[in-house]
């Protein structure tokens, strides 16, 4: 078993690496969601690895499975999908917003407002 | 006694956030008093909680489990000093949109006091995995205001910016299952007394966690080679959140000092000296990318952003050095370059408006509006940036070098500072004459531009005396950092407040 949850995080780790090094932006978010595949696998795993035990302690000092990484994995599951969300909406609205999905700033996009004093002329855009 | 006023800065910014999302959308003026007042509340909080934080660590139980099963939230003279300045130039920022900014873009309020929950949580938690929590709070919260106000640019740069926090975070997350894994335990002081007593065949690991940790604390406070997320997010951004998220890359600091001189003093495992050899020349190296983005800058904006960069390498520099004098300094400058940080992105941005059409680029027009109160502000705040007498800049840089003195780095410490203060100086020189002095040459001001708000220039000037303010009481100032330095240096201390029955270490 220590052998198939090792390779299965290292596959999935090596895939998101490899992905979130490309250069569009679709692309960089399927591996950041491998990415944090493979980190849950790995934090569930430094629970040590236990089939059959109960999550709680006992007296006796019989085995168990420690019940924290599971808490801190869903933790971890629960931020990584929001952080999910947010990205593919950044990558959608970069794309339909400049009809590519090259994650790369071009000078043309370098256009901003400046000033404290709100004009609307920002806001319009939106 | 329980002391509650500990967790208040986490709850009241979580709170303002909420009920900011219930007043009525179209009522802009509610809105800003409710943000305005919380911050102020904030900030007289934070003075209090230093005075309490003069009685030495304090532990809060949060919902009265005992360390090191329950969640613990520690106020000690760092975490009290880090509010001191988060609330600062929270109520700079605050100040500076509600002018206008806020109403660029939905629930800047909201973001914003998320963005301050998850700064100040981080400041004080005692906890490595609510570390990680609370840096996923402030990053999602800064995700939100780097695209406020909206446009390609900012969809792209936030893109690039979440990206690159979402890998931290990955690794984070690594770092924190493998120091769990060893050592079976989050707790920030549980983990110093385990990590000391740990067998040497976990060592390696150990290793491995720490370094990890130390990786995405070095993207946060944007060290080389981790810093090219900094330029385009902060270019990008609205300005008050730029001049909010001065205190962001700091988190990153206050983290590496905090584990340096609580996890993993004492050199456990030979992890102190393995990461000195790596954050100072990491540090020096970062201090002359940074110094070189100065003077390569086609805009105000990387002129700002660079000079952030640049003064996270000195700040670094001396906290890698890890005796009492070089952390005090460090924490003197990281005060300063907070302060100094917001300052010139506020003011940028004012520039910027003024110009109209070549907005913050480097390049000659007619003069901008109170070109006299502007130019003067920026000459101010880059004799602070560059280090000349008589504000912040140098006091700081003079407590860093002094700090540094006798330190196996010391040549090449002194050797980059002083030789990148050179390049900063001849930048900013630059910069201030371009936008400035040869402003007479150019036939005529563009219509687009306008005149700064009174108020803005204000809030700009207010970090201004700040600086100054800093470097007059530069001695009481100094021996508060100080005490902080020796406060961290006695890890012991902080870790009785926390969990009494676990500063002997088990046999």
């Amino acid at each position: 078993m220590e052998m198939l949850v090792a390779s299965a995080i290292g596959i999935l780790t090596g895939a998101g690496v490899y992905l979130v090094l490309r250069r569009r932006t679709l692309t960089v978010v399927v591996g950041l969601t491998l990415l944090s595949y493979g980190v849950n696998l790995f934090l569930f795993a430094m629970g040590r690895l236990t089939i059959d035990r109960p999550p709680v302690l006992t007296d006796g000092g019989a085995p168990y499975s420690d019940p924290l990484p599971q808490a801190l994995v869903l933790t971890a599951i629960v931020i990584s999908f929001g952080m999910t969300a947010l990205v593919v909406v950044l990558a959608l609205r970069g794309f339909l917003d400049t009809g590519t999905d090259d994650s790369a700033i071009r000078e043309a996009d370098m256009v901003r407002g400046f000033g404290p004093r709100h004009l609307g002329t920002e806001a319009r855009k939106d | 006694m329980v002391n509650h006023w500990i967790i208040v800065p986490v709850v009241l910014p979580a709170l303002t956030a909420v009920l900011l999302l219930f007043l009525p959308r179209e009522s802009v003026v509610s809105r800003r008093v409710v943000s305005v007042a919380s911050v102020l509340a904030l900030a007289g909080i934070s003075v209090a909680l230093w005075g309490m934080a003069q009685q030495g660590p304090q532990a809060y139980a949060v919902g009265d489990w005992p360390a090191p099963f329950g969640i613990v939230v520690v106020l000690d003279r760092l975490s009290a000093l880090m509010l001191l300045a988060a609330s600062a130039i929270a109520l700079a920022a605050v100040l500076y949109a509600i002018i206008g900014w806020d109403r660029r873009g939905a629930h800047f309020h909201t973001l914003f006091h998320f963005q301050l929950l998850g700064i100040n949580g981080a400041f004080l938690t005692g906890d490595i995995f609510n570390l990680f929590v609370f840096f996923e709070v402030l990053l999602i919260a800064s995700y939100g205001l780097v695209l406020h106000g909206g446009g390609a640019w900012r969809l792209k740069s936030g893109f690039q910016y979440a990206a690159v926090n979402l890998i931290a975070s990955t690794i984070f997350l690594f770092a924190v299952g493998l120091l769990y894994g060893i050592t079976g335990t989050l707790n920030m002081a549980d983990l110093a007394v385990r990590v000391a007593a740990l067998p040497a065949q976990d060592h390696a690991l150990l290793r491995v966690g720490a370094l990890l940790l130390f990786v995405v604390f070095a993207v946060k406070c944007a060290l080389v080679p981790f810093h090219w997320w900094l330029p385009s997010a902060y270019s990008a951004g609205a300005a008050p959140a730029t001049a909010l998220f001065a205190v962001l890359t700091k988190v990153g600091a206050y983290a590496i000092i905090r584990m340096h001189t609580l996890v993993f003093a004492g050199d456990a495992a030979g992890i102190s000296g393995t990461l000195q050899d790596l954050l100072v020349p990491a540090a020096a190296v970062t201090l002359v990318a940074g110094a070189i983005g100065v003077l390569g800058s086609r805009s105000m904006l990387q002129l700002a952003s660079y000079s952030t960069v640049a003064s996270m390498g000195t700040l670094l520099l001396a906290a890698a050095g890890l005796g009492a004098e070089q952390i005090s300094a460090a924490l003197y400058y990281l005060l300063h370059s907070c302060l100094i940080g917001a300052a010139l992105f506020l003011l940028v941005d004012l520039v910027a408006a003024g110009r109209g059409r070549v907005a913050d680029r480097l390049l000659p027009e007619a003069p901008v509006p109170q070109a006299l109160m502007l130019g003067g502000l920026f000459f101010l705040c880059g004799m602070a940036m560059v280090g000349m007498p008589p504000l912040s800049g140098f006091v700081g840089k003079v407590a860093i070098l002094d700090g540094l003195r006798g330190t196996d780095d010391a040549v090449l410490a002194w050797a980059v500072i002083l030789g990148t203060g050179v390049l900063l100086l001849v930048g900013f020189v630059r910069a201030g004459s371009t936008v400035f002095w040869k402003a007479g040459s150019a036939v005529s001001r563009s219509d687009t531009a306008r005149p700064a708000a009174r108020r803005a220039g204000l809030v700009v000037a207010a970090l201004v005396a700040g600086t100054a303010v800093l470097s007059a009481l530069g001695g009481a100032v100094l021996e508060a950092t100080d005490a902080t330095a020796a406060e961290l240096l006695d890890r012991e201390l902080y870790i009785r407040a926390v969990a009494p029955a676990a500063s002997s270490p088990e046999s």
